[in-house]
């Protein structure tokens, strides 16, 4: 695992000395050539990958998926057989490997990880007044240290996309470096941008090292509460973002795309996107997670299809 | 200039969720008459379109089985008119695949129109036929209700390849299921245009969807596929090979199994019976309690 390099760190450091530095480094960020990379990420799609290696991406997937419910209508019975499935995603194949993490909402937390108990399986907790943000910093610094006693081992934040949006690149540097202190040790921290409400990709490129500037142990893509979340594109954004992190200071970031991920096809071609971006260093549920529901049962009955030869049914999965 | 005028050649695609999509393999094969006379190019699908038509046809089942059934009876009734307004094309293409004559075609393709109206009526009355309160030993409500199985793999009859056709499928979507069909391999063509058709018909995409090729191609992966549920045989043959090896495949997850009968006693001009349609319900029964029987011995 790479560690800082100190001289490196050292020279972004003066970004972050003010406002004005930040947004002058913010700003300098080359401009995202849109049309070039929808293409790369489109051209990266249509790799074929089959037999033996798409047993190996299935099964990379389901170890990478943040197993998330972040509904209104949650239940400790819900989050306990959340938690189940994630622990053990196909009882029938124990072969198969568990999930990297659930995802629930801080009151939740404790729920989730006696559920989870045992396994390696961690809690991820959203937080930071989950989706929208809005509320003051000492409510949202409130709700993380909660859900950090409560033994969540990841805390989910949202920006202030007002903030962001309004050009005050201070105020959110500033939240995430207070939510980041507040997880402390513990907890690692998952910056989430909203991509679908930042407008422009150069928006996203900007809020990727801003996140990373602050400290974010990953950035993600969305909440999953919007209409447009996690594309093959914002992604390779955001990969190629990590990659350039870690090549001028040396701190290896992950990225988590999250929400509108359904089929395990589509989870293949963001493997694909990671290998060739970011790199295989990536390709592990440390560095790269998926934020997804319903795309567990889908990389199962993949799995079962490759398992068996016969198509399989959402007969043969959890209903959840 | 010239009066002699380019053909327009049709391209013949599969039916798959209410969309004409070409194979996802972008093979095709040669179509001809009975003579051996080119007729046209036709998709040979793959079992990836097989599983996409499954998908198609899964997602739906939800809408198709919950219209009610005089719904489902007047889009039916309006498969009927449809194909009525379009019927010289059919009776080309029955006359062409089926080395018919102009008359004896046109004579098949009014059997079939008048296959989708009788089946239209049956929607709402099969019901009747075979559900029912069933008389108890106990003070309870005893109703029994046929459903839909659910997704249904027809392969259609290879001979007849439009009046066999309708025949097979009509009685599968009349009660409430999905359909999944496999053309005739070697006369394919009316079955596609069908597509075209049911497309035009309100019928929610994915209630039929169409798919031409090998049968035994096609039909192997959709025999052991765990998300259908009822397979008809019509297609496959009587003879111990294929019709034997899905079968066997069908028993996995117990899927309701039509068999082929033998083909010189199909009569597809003759009046069908329920039997087609039986062949694909589930009986629900409901017992509901009524109550202390009163001294008139019923509550009621």
């Amino acid at each position: 695992m790479p560690t800082n390099a100190p001289s490196a760190a050292h020279a972004l450091t003066d970004v972050t000395a003010s406002d004005r530095t930040l947004r002058r480094f913010l700003h300098g960020l080359p401009g995202v050539d849109a049309v070039g990379l929808e293409a790369r990420a489109a051209s990266l799609g249509t790799r074929s990958i089959k037999t033996t290696a798409k047993a190996y991406a299935i099964d990379l997937a389901i170890s990478m998926v943040d197993l998330t419910t972040l509904e209104g209508a949650d239940t400790p019975g819900k989050v306990r057989a959340l938690g189940a499935k994630a622990v053990r995603p196909d009882p029938t194949d124990r072969t198969a490997p568990p999930t990297a993490a659930v995802c629930v909402y801080p009151d939740m937390v404790p729920v989730a990880k006696e559920a989870v108990a045992g396994s390696t399986v961690k809690v991820a907790s959203v937080a930071t007044a989950f989706p929208a943000g809005r509320a003051p910093l000492s409510v949202k610094l409130a709700d993380v240290r909660e859900a950090v006693a409560a033994g969540a081992d990841e805390i989910d934040m949202v920006i202030d996309r007002g903030a962001f949006l309004a050009g005050d690149y201070g105020k959110v540097h500033e939240e995430i470096t207070a939510v980041k202190e507040a997880c402390g040790t513990a907890a690692r921290l998952k910056v989430i941008f909203e991509t679908g409400e930042l407008s422009t990709y150069d928006n996203i490129r900007r809020a990727s090292w801003l996140g990373m500037l602050a400290g974010a142990d990953f950035i993600k893509t969305s909440t999953g509460k919007v209409a447009v979340n996690a594309t093959p594109a914002n992604t390779l954004l955001m990969l190629e973002a990590v990659r350039d992190f870690r090549a001028q200071t040396g701190v290896q970031v992950g990225v988590k795309p999250a929400g509108g991920i359904r089929t395990s096809k589509d989870a293949i071609k963001f493997l694909v996107l990671v290998n060739e971006t970011a790199g295989e260093d990536w390709l592990d549920n440390h560095w790269f997670r998926f934020g997804a529901s319903s795309l567990l049962n889908d990389l199962l009955m993949q799995r079962q299809k490759l398992a068996t030869g016969r198509y399989s049914g959402p007969d043969y999965v959890t209903v959840d | 200039m010239s009066d002699t005028r380019l053909s327009v050649f049709k391209t013949y695609k599969l039916y798959v969720g209410g969309k004409f999509p070409r194979s996802e393999s972008g093979r095709v094969y040669e179509v001809t008459d009975k003579k051996g006379n080119w007729l046209a190019n036709v998709p040979l699908s793959s079992r990836k379109d097989a599983r996409d038509a499954v998908v198609a046809a899964r997602k739906a089942f939800g809408g198709w089985s919950g219209a009610t059934a005089y719904n489902r009876g007047q889009v039916l009734y309006r498969v009927a008119e449809m194909l009525e307004g379009r019927k010289e094309q059919f009776v080309r293409e029955v006359a062409e695949s089926e080395g018919l004559s102009k008359a004896k075609a046109a004579a098949v393709v009014d059997a079939a129109i008048d296959r989708w109206v009788w089946y239209a009526g049956w929607t709402d009355k099969i019901a009747q036929v075979v559900g029912g309160g069933n008389p108890v030993a106990g003070p309870f409500f005893n109703l029994s209700s046929p459903e839909p199985t659910g997704v249904v793999v027809v392969l259609a009859p290879q001979e007849s390849s439009f009046l066999g056709l309708v025949s097979v499928i009509a009685p599968v979507i009349a009660t409430g299921n999905t359909a999944v069909v496999v053309a005739s391999e070697r006369a394919p063509l009316p079955a596609l245009s069908l597509g075209e058709v049911l497309a035009t018909s309100d019928l929610p995409g994915g209630v039929v969807n169409v798919l031409s090729g090998r049968t035994a191609e096609i039909a192997t992966p959709l025999a052991a596929h765990q998300d259908v549920n009822a397979i008809d045989l019509a297609g496959a043959g009587t003879d111990d090979g294929l019709a034997k090896e899905l079968e066997i495949a069908a028993a996995d997850n117990l899927k309701r199994v039509l068999r082929p009968q033998p083909v010189d006693e199909v009569d597809w001009a003759a009046t069908p019976g329920t039997d087609r349609m039986t062949a694909f319900l589930e009986t629900k029964t409901v017992w509901h309690p009524t109550g202390a029987l009163g001294a008139s011995g019923s509550s009621y």
